[in-house]
């Protein structure tokens, strides 16, 4: 179901450390601490990532009981989005009692090495930090009925010792607003 | 009747947007190929345009869902239809009704 971009599936995952909203800073489980854990760049103001919120809040209470971790993660430039800023970050995790951390990525540097593109861009890890899984949480942002059907596949494949099936889909959202470089600054 | 989709390409929607609103000026009975579909690229245009996000569509200047204190900003918009449901398309009903110049 992926039409080309390329996926990061296969290989060992990035780092990822990073402060969640209340400014302690979280990672990737240990190789063999967590069955399985998702990571999903998502963002407060996308219509794509808000449409597929419940979905992946769901997944993430439903497979908590079977050690399965979540970590969201905001990469957008705050200075320019100020709906993405810390300070909103924090009230929506308390308005909404978010079961998963929500991480900020301020320099942008965990998006890149992930190749995180959009909100939301979903990956799955096996016990050892493998991608398994990169791409959209289902097959439409508006239909809450497919419940995250391509990431709760990939998860219960992990779980079960599978391959997921699709391993790849085709991200669909905002793209991440990745900050501007300065003239004269490195990129 | 100016028709307008303003756009930017961050956002996926345009297509879906530009296809949406061309079915609505066709039942209206006006021509689709009136549609002045224009690319906003940078943060001078869009704050030229006041432009709250991608996509943005305008009947004789008016949006059809008015964004109120929105930020202007190069971003996807956000839309709530009338089933309540988060949306990157405005309603077709909301479309519609600002074609038949009834947004009030």
């Amino acid at each position: 179901m992926s039409t080309g971009t390329a996926t990061m599936v296969g290989r060992r995952s990035p780092a990822l450390e990073l402060p969640d909203t209340d400014g302690a800073v979280r990672s990737l489980p240990a190789p063999g601490e967590a069955p399985a854990t998702v990571v999903v760049w998502t963002c407060n103001h996308c219509p794509y990532a808000l449409g597929w919120h419940d979905r992946i809040v769901a997944v993430a209470r439903d497979y908590a009981d079977r050690g399965v971790r979540v970590l969201a993660v905001n990469s957008n430039d705050a200075d320019r989005y100020s709906a993405d800023s810390p300070d909103a970050m924090r009230a929506r995790v308390e308005a909404e009692n978010w079961p998963m951390p929500y991480l900020h990525d301020e320099s942008q540097e965990t998006a890149r090495a992930w190749n995180a593109q959009v909100t939301p861009h979903v990956y799955v890890l096996d016990d050892q930090r493998r991608i398994r899984y990169e791409g959209a949480p289902d097959a439409d942002h508006m239909d809450p009925s497919l419940e995250g059907a391509w990431l709760r596949g990939a998860i219960d494949a992990v779980l079960e010792g599978r391959d997921p099936e699709p391993a790849a889909t085709d991200p669909v959202g905002c793209s991440i607003k990745w900050k501007r470089v300065r003239r004269g600054a490195s990129p | 009747m100016k028709i307008e989709l303003l756009w930017w390409r961050g956002c996926p929607s345009t297509d879906e947007a530009l296809a949406l609103l061309r079915e609505e000026v066709r039942a209206a009975g006006l021509d689709p190929a009136s549609i002045e579909v224009r690319e906003l690229s940078t943060d001078a245009e869009a704050q030229r345009e006041r432009f709250v996000g991608s996509p943005t569509i305008r009947i004789d200047g008016r949006d059809v869902m008015p964004p109120g204190s929105e930020p202007v900003g190069l971003t996807c918009r956000v839309y709530r239809l009338r089933d309540g449901r988060v949306s990157p398309l405005p309603d077709r009903a909301d479309v519609r009704e600002a074609l038949a110049g009834e947004g009030g």
